[in-house]
């Protein structure tokens, strides 16, 4: 069951929230739109869904014309962030809900209804939970109820509006690889929005990156990690230092330093921003190429098992940030004020005018 | 060092108690000043009315109550309030849903309108439809081609009253409604519910108590409305006259105890309509708290 958007617009007032927007999703993978807040990803979910209208461009399934199809007729699963849960019925009247509205002669029977509800409740772990009211529960069995009621009606697809956003950290993790193994189990096309590229990159079989309206990127996680195609995907997937400098013929001019650009063997004398991740860099007390940058140890602290040091480049104002594990920090032994090189092994070149519209 | 922390300690435990004598104190005086207004403006006034209905005998009290008059009276009232409440719910609970899930514009100014009732004077209300009801009015000539009567006669009580009562049910609903957000009748459209399975099934269960609130003030003020179905009814009596009209017109001709008799069963009424006003808010209360 592919999902198809064409050129797809949308306005509020006079805010352009989606900007001709064209993009596939194959059967039974599980999608997910990552983006800033404000880059219309939500908005792009809840037109699949139809809970919001589509100005221009169309949105089919399976090949059939979804655009004007009401909600309730679309057949999809979905999966609010604050879980939508109806206060005043039981779990089993949540998750029974959508099969108790059918018209008569398509609605299962009670019997039929109540075995579906009891083996959802054992596919999302709540056995024992059919007969407490949402105020009852967690946030983290909350969001498993919403699940099971949005996949009670057999949805050809299904729909997650940042579904863990509202959970603490440990939960979130917890029920994230949850989601994956349950995803491999139904098998039903998924699309899940998120703005934590963690989330999106442990989780999805591949990444939509969205900004402003727009698509930047679209690829499996390891695609666009290691391959970001703009440097909006570079700076979102992670933290990132920026080496400003001139381009010229493979080598990104720093002015102390020159590093390699192979990318761009012919550029002339362009303005251009390295783009290096800060476990790409390495730490040497001495210059042994044209490629190290001096700079003095500014801050050192851990997180866990990594180790990060701020650094302040001795050429210009700005700051580097490296980090390091474990046996790599206990090796250098740094002290702070003390002036080393940073050299980076990976780097991504881009030139601002390329990205600016 | 030691000095001081027995000095510390024992500014410690002063502190709080005066503290709290002082709440004490203040607490004290506002609930006897409350009691006090609260018995001089309406509990004796309350009391007085049962005592001076009872003052010439029962025999007096009932024969008023049953008197033919009174008796249509009653009809009347009953029968206005019967008609305005459902009309007035269905467009308060239409009017909250335009206006909490919706944007358009306008939204501000169809606020303000809905509470215009508030604002002004019944009286002036009632003018307004007598002058445009009337038989030089706008509206006037038209219902009387059809053999409508609308001014001195049941259908302008109706209106008055529909106008008087108009903002209770939709001021009670807009701020639940608000709070409730449309995440749940969305979760409910997208599991293939159609829009009227979705407003019974989960808008009203959501909405009753603010709704049966709503409509408690809507039928106590419409119970008891004067001033606008005073103007617009022409006071007939056994025709247009209300439960308020009929203790006015029973004072004035100087039978105090048949009107005292009729405003007691127009207090029994206010009464009960409070007591199930607070039960409603205490079930409210329980399941919020469930």
């Amino acid at each position: 069951m592919t999902i198809e958007i064409s050129n797809v617009t949308k306005h509020y007032g006079s805010f352009e929230a989606l900007k001709d927007i064209s993009l596939n999703i194959p059967k039974g993978e599980l999608v997910a739109l990552l983006g800033p807040s404000g880059s219309g990803k939500t908005t792009l979910l809840r037109m699949i869904a139809g809970l919001e209208s589509i100005e221009e461009g169309t949105i089919s399934f399976d090949g059939s014309d979804l655009t004007d199809k009401h909600v309730n007729q679309r057949d999809v699963g979905f999966v609010f962030q604050h879980y939508a849960l109806f206060k005043h019925m039981t779990v089993f009247d949540n998750i029974a809900f959508g099969l108790n509205v059918r018209k008569k002669r398509l609605r299962p029977s009670k019997k039929e209804i109540e075995v579906k509800v009891y083996e959802l409740l054992e596919l999302v772990k709540l056995s024992g939970f059919a007969n407490r009211y949402p105020a009852q529960l967690s946030g983290g069995q909350r969001q498993r109820v919403a699940l099971a009621r949005a996949l009670a009606v057999e949805p050809q697809m299904l729909l997650l509006d940042e579904p863990f956003g509202a959970l603490d950290a440990k939960v979130r993790k917890e029920l994230r690889s949850w989601l994956r193994k349950l995803h491999n189990e139904i098998n039903v096309t998924s699309v899940f929005v998120t703005h934590d590229q963690e989330e999106a990159l442990d989780v999805a079989d591949r990444i939509v990156i969205m900004n402003n309206g727009k698509i930047e990127q679209i690829g499996t996680p390891s695609e666009v990690y290691d391959n970001p195609a703009s440097p909006f995907v570079y700076d979102f997937l992670g933290n990132v230092n920026l080496f400003h400098g001139r381009l010229h013929k493979g080598k990104l001019n720093l002015g102390y330093a020159q590093l390699d650009a192979p990318d761009y063997l012919d550029a002339m004398d362009k303005n251009a921003v390295g783009y290096v991740r800060p476990h790409h860099l390495n730490i040497e007390r001495e210059k042994k190429s044209v490629d190290a940058i001096a700079t003095k140890v500014y801050f050192i602290h851990s997180i866990g098992p990594k180790w990060h040091i701020e650094l302040k480049r001795e050429d210009s104002d700005t700051y580097v940030e490296v980090e390091l594990n474990k046996a790599e920090h206990a090796q250098l032994d740094l002290t702070v004020g003390e002036v080393v090189y940073v050299r980076p092994k990976e780097m991504k070149v881009f030139i601002p005018e390329d990205f600016v519209i | 060092m030691a000095t001081d922390l027995v000095k510390n300690e024992g500014k410690h435990i002063h502190k709080p108690t005066a503290v709290k004598k002082e709440t004490n104190w203040t607490k004290r005086i506002l609930i006897t000043v409350m009691f006090l207004y609260l018995s001089i403006f309406l509990l004796v006034p309350l009391v007085y009315i049962f005592v001076k209905a009872f003052e010439q005998g029962s025999g007096v009290y009932f024969a008023a109550i049953t008197n033919s008059d009174a008796l249509d009276a009653i009809k009347l009232t009953l029968l206005v309030t019967l008609i305005t409440v459902p009309l007035n719910t269905v467009f308060g609970i239409a009017a909250a849903w335009l206006i909490t899930r919706f944007q358009f514009k306008g939204k501000q100014l169809l606020l303000s309108l809905i509470e215009l009732p508030f604002a002004v004077s019944p009286v002036i209300a009632g003018l307004v439809l007598v002058l445009f009801f009337g038989p030089r009015g706008v509206m006037g000539p038209l219902f009387s081609e059809f053999g409508i009567k609308i001014l001195f006669s049941t259908p302008g009580i109706v209106i008055a009253t529909m106008f008087v009562t108009l903002p209770f049910v939709a001021r009670e609903l807009i701020p639940v409604m608000q709070a409730q957000g449309k995440a749940e009748e969305e979760a409910a459209i997208s599991l293939g519910a159609s829009g009227w399975q979705m407003f019974v099934r989960v808008t009203l269960p959501n909405i009753k108590w603010g709704l049966l609130y709503g409509m408690i003030l809507c039928n106590a003020r419409a119970i008891g409305e004067f001033g606008a179905v005073s103007v617009i009814s022409g006071r007939i009596r056994g025709m247009t006259n209300t439960m308020p009209l009929h203790v006015e017109i029973l004072y004035n001709e100087y039978q105090f105890s048949a009107a005292f008799a009729v405003a007691s069963l127009m207090s029994l009424l206010a009464i009960l309509t409070l007591t199930i006003k607070a039960w409603i808010e205490w079930r409210a209360e329980k399941q919020l708290t469930a």
